[in-house]
């Protein structure tokens, strides 16, 4: 399925029944260089609009927050050791974590990439 | 409809700034660079490496004239300003009578006045201040011709000394009129980056030939406020507003060695008595260096702990030193969690992170001391 993306600047790809999220190139862009990520244990439930990860770059900490219902079931390893790699590749091996979904229909509710990229000029 | 929105100030290298593609952000009332697109921690170390240039026009000068300037600002600094000889700078802090601090400043013997440097978000309740209290004919002038940029790093004076082959014998914390490219500048050896380098006054009609002369130079990137901040956390140097200010004493924040000895003996500022009181007999709480464990970054009212559990201080600055490569931060503890060495608990997103007091800074002071 394409990528769907929510208005706090994640994106979600579902496949099999589960959802890869990570935050976008433009997120990663307005955050600069990205020190630390703090991602969600696995088994955790998440809740959409709530918080799930939290991002830092040398100034600051950011939330990312879920885009949908679910639990956590693999979270990305790889960012402890490496977290530019969220700089170098959000969209693909930078993704945070993958969650089962409650309600395979929230995903309506997002946007598909042209509406994100008529979103993100407007702002 | 009237606009309530304040304009935000522009320094005169605002143009320059916007033109190399810098993010600017609020600051202090003026729209600063926060960072260009080599970004923070490109830009933090390249400074480390090579050398960057720093727009600090927001910060305030200040001259001071009259016969009796020396004496009356001391009323206001815990500094010996008399034993400053000509073209020599010192780093003070305005005290109040509560013996806390107003501001952290830098001040020169420019030979015939003073040469003051405050910080922008300050600088106007400084200068009621000091117009408050600087008696016996001291005329204070605001210098607002001026900009203010700073060279920081190893290459600093490899590269300014192109354009004024003087400065190169210039020692820390020394003060010269020099004309760099032909331009009339006040030059100080100084800096906020733990780095060799100078702080250049040069003015507003001339500041962006000598920023683009200076960005023209191969070793030469220019830096935002974003690494600015990281540079001077890693060399273990307060921020006015974060590490000191109203709620902290010279003591507390470990900057005893500004109370300089005639003044610890002879007291006469603002807050002497409370200040010399702790001098003696110490005081509650200390400014420290902490490092965290592992890799997560401890921000500012990040709250401190003991291996009970108990709140002992707080963190005023933390985040990521690019040359430390790991998280750093400095704040204050209860005296008896002080020493190097001391482990500690840090509170982060409800978590206690184990972290360590260390000794400032986390990246040695490269001064140059001739």
């Amino acid at each position: 399925m394409a990528k769907k993306f929510s208005q706090e600047h994640e994106w979600v790809e579902y496949e099999d029944g589960v959802a890869t999220v990570g935050i976008t190139d433009y997120a990663q862009q307005s955050l600069g260089d990205i020190v630390y990520v703090e991602l969600p244990e696995v088994g955790k439930k998440l809740t959409k609009d709530g918080d799930a990860a939290v991002v830092e770059s040398v100034k600051a900490a950011s939330d990312v927050y879920a885009p949908l219902d679910g639990v956590v079931v693999e979270a990305n390893e790889e960012l402890d050791d490496n977290p530019a790699l969220v700089n170098e590749a959000p969209e693909s091996d930078g993704w945070f974590f993958r969650m089962e979904l409650s309600d395979e229909s929230q995903l309506d509710e997002l946007m598909d990439e042209a509406a994100y990229k008529d979103f993100v000029e407007g702002l | 409809m009237a606009d309530h929105q304040t304009e935000l100030l522009k320094t005169a290298l605002y143009d320059l700034h916007v033109e190399l593609g810098a993010k600017m952000v609020p600051f202090a009332g003026y729209d600063m660079p926060v960072q260009y697109p080599l970004g923070v921690k490109g830009e933090h170390l390249h400074t480390r490496a090579k050398a960057g240039l720093f727009d600090v026009s927001h910060m305030g000068q200040v001259r001071l004239n009259g016969e009796h300037r020396v004496a009356e600002l001391e009323k206001l600094v815990p500094g010996d300003i008399a034993i400053l000889k000509p073209g020599r700078t010192r780093y003070s802090a305005f005290t109040n009578d509560d013996g806390t601090i107003l501001d952290d400043l830098m001040i020169t013997n420019a030979g015939d006045s003073l040469f003051l440097v405050i910080n922008a978000a300050c600088k106007d309740d400084d200068i009621v201040h000091m117009r408050a209290n600087l008696d016996n004919g001291v005329e204070l002038i605001e210098i607002d011709d001026r900009a203010l940029m700073a060279l920081q790093g190893p290459d600093a004076a490899r590269v300014l000394a192109r354009f004024a082959p003087s400065v190169a014998d210039m020692k820390f914390m020394s003060f010269a009129e020099i004309d760099i490219a032909g331009i009339a500048c006040f030059v100080t050896r100084s800096g906020y980056t733990g780095e060799d380098g100078y702080e250049i006054s040069v003015p507003n009609e001339r500041a962006e030939e000598l920023a683009r002369k200076l960005l023209a130079e191969e070793e030469v990137e220019a830096i935002g406020l974003g690494a600015r901040d990281s540079l001077r956390l890693e060399a273990g140097l307060c921020l006015y507003g974060n590490d000191i200010d109203t709620t902290t004493t010279p003591v507390e924040g470990d900057l005893n060695w500004i109370i300089n000895k005639r003044r610890r003996e002879e007291g006469g500022f603002k807050g002497s008595d409370i200040i010399l009181d702790q001098l003696a007999n110490g005081a509650d709480r200390k400014r420290v260096g902490i490092k965290p464990e592992g890799k997560a970054p401890a921000r500012e009212h990040t709250p401190v702990l003991n291996s009970d559990g108990e709140e002992i201080g707080e963190i005023t600055s933390g985040g990521f030193g690019p040359t430390v490569d790991g998280p750093i931060a400095m704040g204050y503890v209860a005296i008896e969690f002080a020493a190097p060495g001391t482990k500690v608990d840090l509170m982060v997103r409800g978590k206690a992170r184990p972290a360590e007091i260390v000794e400032l800074p986390f990246a040695p002071h490269r001064y140059y001391r001739g």
